[in-house]
């Protein structure tokens, strides 16, 4: 399957305004950062995570707990994946118990992704509350899921792919609207 | 981890015959399972459905729950048929068991046999997955990789390092395993034993070969000690117990000589004071329950990476 460039939705500037966004709004949401967690999904939800823990901890000048989360043992569908998912580590080493966890991803689409992750969340303990932040909402969802916190809303059609590149694994920042051929 | 790597295997039967690259993906993918382990809820919903076997022509408790721990902690279901109560007894033959196992729609068969090659014979007879929990004196990939894993996580690589297999090497699967995984990887293998334990043509595995307990240990990263199995043939292969602890058994003293940091590894069950002391047991270098530890998360990632691998889903 080819994959044709069409747009680019946000460079590396967009991107960091619309982290810096969220980071406000969640802390005008939740008053204090007291007890704040952020869980990113990887690959680029983890990255995201830290980036918006460094920016509410620059904001608030406290350090916020950062995890990242593999969900593919909680993938809905492991039999039907053409490949096999590689299954990495998730790494938590606080207690989520009582915290406000906000939940980190690149691309909301169908919500099956969050729907792993909030059962695989909910193993590591009772959150107090769970919140998710995308930095983009492509739409199409599947599930009953919408996100607290969105970078952009970017609407599209199932023949698009919506790629997410940032510096940690793909050498610059950018969101690119793609199609496919 | 590199993408382009995948399990494409239905079955584990041997670590002759993967790739280096497919053992660094168990090792890998045991990695992230370790981490699942150490959860307060031990268990993921991965493996919700299936049902896993454990077929044992042979007395196991350690690997057997080992591999049933591994199991539940995926969410599969599971049974355990042991010889003494099967119908094995009455004359049914291993595909015949196999093939009714089968017919109870069971999805992964994990079977040790007393006669080697026994689970390669059922995995052609069957669809189901099958993994090797130990075939006769020919492998026990299983153990072997968590040797590898173990290893890894104290010492940081495989690649390079010197390891000494000490012990009764003709009848034991564990060595033959650990010489295939450890030589792909790029380890130094050396095998030590009397040489009425060395098997002709262990040479040819790409292995240093001696009987000098003292050579072996010399210049060693790491040990791995093997059982004297005294239940087979090894009373007759050996003069005495006692003789056996003087010239080859692991005790403090030999350990002196050795690297400082050197990892003491043993598969279980230990014979105290004949393959090695007590003390050197439940000494600092030992990491043999760390080895119990980290074979759970090894079966893990086995089941895991045979239950969907994707070339056998036809």
């Amino acid at each position: 399957m080819k994959i044709k460039e069409k747009t680019r939705l946000l460079d590396g500037a967009a991107i960091d305004r619309a982290l810096g966004r969220i980071a406000h709004e969640i802390m005008e949401k939740l008053k204090s950062v007291e007890d704040i967690a952020i869980v990113g999904i990887k690959n680029r939800g983890a990255y995201l995570a830290e980036r918006l823990a460094k920016k509410i901890g620059a904001i608030s000048g406290k350090s916020v707990p950062v995890g990242a989360l593999d969900i593919t043992l909680y993938r809905d569908d492991l039999t039907e994946a053409s490949d096999q998912p590689v299954v990495h580590a998730t790494e938590i080493d606080f207690d989520i118990g009582d915290k406000k966890v906000i939940l980190v991803d690149d691309v909301l689409y169908t919500g099956r992704t969050i729907r792993c992750a909030l059962d695989a969340l909910i193993d590591f303990g009772r959150p107090g509350m769970i919140q998710l932040a995308v930095l983009i909402d492509r739409g199409h969802r599947e599930l009953p899921i919408r996100a607290d916190y969105v970078g952009k809303n970017v609407p599209t059609s199932t023949k698009e792919v919506v790629e997410v590149r940032l510096a940690e694994s793909d050498g610059k920042d950018e969101v690119v609207l793609c199609e496919k051929e | 981890m590199d993408k382009k790597t995948a399990w494409t295997k239905k079955d584990l039967l041997g670590l002759e015959y993967l790739s280096r690259e497919e053992i660094e993906l168990i090792l890998y993918t045991a990695a992230s399972f370790k981490e699942v382990t150490t959860r307060q809820i031990k268990k993921v919903p991965t493996l919700r459905g299936k049902t896993v076997v454990n077929l044992f022509y042979e007395p196991s408790t350690r690997t057997r729950t080992s591999f049933e721990l591994a199991a539940k902690r995926l969410s599969a279901d599971v049974i355990n048929i042991e010889i003494e109560t099967s119908s094995v007894k009455k004359g049914e033959t291993l595909i015949d068991t196999g093939r009714n196992i089968e017919a109870l729609k069971i999805d992964i068969i994990v079977v040790r046999h007393n006669c080697s090659g026994a689970p390669n014979i059922l995995s052609r007879a069957v669809k189901a997955r099958v993994i090797n929990a130990g075939d006769g004196w020919h492998e026990h990939p299983t153990q072997a990789l968590l040797d590898m894993f173990t290893l890894k996580s104290k010492l940081g690589r495989i690649e390079g390092l010197n390891v000494s297999i000490i012990g009764d090497i003709a009848h034991s699967r564990v060595a033959r395993s650990n010489i295939w995984g450890l030589t792909k990887l790029g380890a130094k293998v050396t095998v030590c034993a009397p040489p009425v334990l060395i098997p002709v043509g262990i040479e040819n595995m790409g292995v240093r070969v001696t009987s000098d307990i003292d050579e072996a240990l010399g210049d060693a990263d790491a040990i791995n000690v093997l059982r004297m199995q005294f239940e087979r043939d090894g009373l007759t292969a050996f003069p005495s117990k006692l003789e056996y602890f003087k010239q080859y058994g692991i005790t403090n003293d030999r350990l002196k000589k050795c690297k400082k940091d050197i990892v003491v590894m043993h598969p279980g069950p230990i014979n105290r004071g004949i393959e090695m002391s007590s003390e050197v047991a439940d000494g600092k270098n030992s990491v043999i329950l760390e080895q119990v530890t980290n074979g759970i998360a090894v079966r893990m990632a086995a089941l895991y990476l045979v239950a969907y691998a994707k070339e056998a889903a036809k």
